[in-house]
């Protein structure tokens, strides 16, 4: 399956990784493609490091394991740079993507000598000007998307209107905001390297 | 024409029984299975089924309502995992025993303690003796399909017993995949109506349902259970047939994945079964003669079928999701090398306990299962036949 991408996400618990990750498969299978979303689950408290997986493929999946050599890796809190090694099996060839307004002298230090593509997005900028409130998981699933060239913005787009829509059906005034934050999250992907 | 979704192994499980529609649910809430009932709560509240659902105190009550339910006449389902499971045990072989086709939706979880709320097949296991035909299921999928098919079954007359379908806990029932639904209206055709003949709540035949059963007729009485299940094969295959006519999905008594020309077989089952397959399509691109036996059956054990499809194999490694602390093997390893020897079946055999507790199992872990088979392949020994995969080393 040389078109398998295989996607691991660092989050604390409450920040909504496991959330951007079904909505990565979601927005992959409306695509038209296989797709596997699923966290790894352990003792669940707020503010505890989580993990948090995505397969997608142009084939049916079979593989039920967690993901130790990841094509991409997806940092929603930047406060888990120094504890957790998120770099780890990340493949050169891929790409690590972090939400955070640090230095890229200090990413470069934190990341163990990672050489593959690094991104960057201050993912709380974007959620504060469009939502009002700090919620990173929408513009960290806009950027992935982004980075790992799953689908082009404007099907992306659309595909998540669509999403919003279904998600939001009882809160429609917070769909506006969410689809601004993507809007704008596609524009703030930064590349350090 | 099937719908495309996605959906986790919960929401599957969840979305048949809604299709389904039984008469009763009656559930206690236990992770990782607590979101079949929760969502089934919603459809019952939002008026999408017209189900009973009793939230009851504990799942031995929930066991103990089915029972009720099923004995006055009605189609009655429920959800459940590890402990749970447990705190049913008392009724698990009562529902069994007065032939009530219950259907259960078993979400797998180690069975406490020390505490333990990830996956393994401890708490299946510890019913596996009880009367209760068992499906497995490697996916959301089968998890749904199986499920569909499950009354069918169970409700026959030659079979009248209880029905699980499990599904292992976390890594499927909490991943979002694909999954190919079907229309209620075709749903509700092919499971049909449930028209008990002795029922209690049937005024023109008043009957008594589990009385005292003594020295003169219990054994014939459990002698009956033991037929039923006997019987169950041939329905369990025949309700397949139909269900494949309509939807096009194939189910045996148990998948042959490249077992045609196999020298090194795997056999195993659940979301394991999956992991393999990837696995044995990249030995195979390799040369190497890899193949999988996936049980899905596994109550009614098919051992003469399984002894059968693995003659011609020179290697067999059987996985179990739980270890039976006997010193001899798991529960699969024992039903698979019993049923080979009687067949007369000399394929050289290990036994791997695996996955304890939630434990990843990697395509890595199964690679290192087939080389191990390459070596038993090439010697024809299988020492130490009783052994671990990714237990950490020096911890023991």
């Amino acid at each position: 399956m040389s078109n398998l991408i295989e996607i691991r996400w660092h989050g604390r618990g409450g920040q909504g990784a496991k959330t951007a990750s079904l909505l990565l498969a979601d927005a992959a299978f409306n695509t038209g493609k296989y797709i596997q979303g699923f966290p790894e689950y352990g003792p669940e408290r707020m503010g505890a490091p989580i993990t948090a997986y995505n397969r997608i493929s142009d084939e049916p999946i079979t593989i039920h394991s967690n993901i130790y050599e990841p094509d991409y890796v997806v940092v929603v809190d930047d406060t888990l740079l120094e504890s957790v090694p998120v770099t780890n099996g990340l493949k050169e060839s891929g790409a690590i993507v972090i939400n955070t307004t640090k230095s890229p002298e200090y990413l470069k230090k934190v990341l163990n000598g990672y050489s593959g593509e690094i991104y960057t997005i201050d993912a709380r900028k974007v959620s504060m000007e469009t939502l009002g409130k700090y919620f990173p998981n929408t513009p960290m699933l806009a950027a992935i998307v982004k980075v790992s060239n799953i689908m082009d913005d404007e099907t992306f787009l659309k595909d998540m209107e669509g999403s919003f829509k279904h998600k939001f059906a009882k809160k429609p005034e917070v769909i506006d905001g969410n689809m601004k934050a993507i809007e704008m999250a596609l524009k703030e992907i930064k590349k350090v390297n | 024409m099937s719908i495309r979704e996605r959906l986790s192994g919960n929401e599957a499980a969840a979305t048949a029984m809604k299709q389904i529609n039984p008469d009763v649910v009656a559930a206690f809430p236990i992770t990782p299975s607590t979101e079949i009932p929760q969502y089934f709560s919603t459809f019952v509240a939002n008026g999408v089924v017209d189900t009973e659902f009793v939230a009851v105190e504990s799942e031995h009550s929930a066991m103990s309502a089915c029972i009720g339910a099923e004995a006055a006449g009605s189609r009655a389902m429920t959800a459940t995992s590890a402990n749970g499971l447990s705190l049913m045990w008392e009724m698990i072989y009562i529902a069994s025993s007065l032939r009530l086709p219950i259907v259960l939706s078993l979400v797998n979880r180690a069975v406490s303690g020390p505490l333990n709320i990830h996956c393994d097949h401890s708490d299946a296991m510890g019913v596996r003796d009880a009367g209760w035909i068992m499906l497995f299921s490697e996916n959301n999928q089968e998890a749904y399909d199986n499920t569909l098919m499950a009354h069918r079954i169970a409700e026959n007359e030659k079979v009248l017993l209880p029905l699980m379908v499990c599904q292992d806990g976390f890594i499927t029932s909490h991943s979002i995949e694909n999954i190919e639904l079907e229309e209620d209206s075709e749903v509700k055709k092919f499971v049909g109506e449930y028209h008990p003949k002795h029922y209690l709540l049937n005024d023109k035949e008043p009957i008594a349902v589990g009385p005292l059963d003594l020295q003169s007729y219990l054994f014939e009485h459990k002698a009956q259970q033991a037929e039923a299940m006997k019987a169950a094969k041939d329905v369990i295959l025949d309700v397949a047939k139909d269900f494949e006519k309509w939807t096009g999905r194939h189910y045996g008594l148990f998948e042959e994945y490249m077992l045609d020309d196999c020298d090194l077989a795997i056999v195993c089952m659940n979301s394991t079964a999956g992991t393999t397959k990837a696995v044995v399509n990249e030995l195979r691109k390799n040369g190497v003669k890899a193949g999988l036996l996936k049980i899905r059956v596994y109550r009614p054990f098919p051992g003469e079928e399984v002894a059968k499809a693995l003659e011609n194999v020179k290697a067999v490694a059987v996985l179990d999701k739980a270890d039976s602390l006997n010193a001899v093997g798991g529960a699969l390893f024992e039903d698979v090398v019993s049923s080979m020897y009687v067949a007369g079946n000399k394929v050289p055999t290990v036994n791997y306990v695996y996955g304890i507790g939630g434990r990843d199992t990697t395509t890595n872990d199964i690679k290192s299962v087939y080389n191990d088979l390459a070596e038993i392949a090439k010697t024809g020994k299988a020492e130490n036949p009783y052994r671990y995969l990714g237990l950490r080393k020096g911890e023991n």
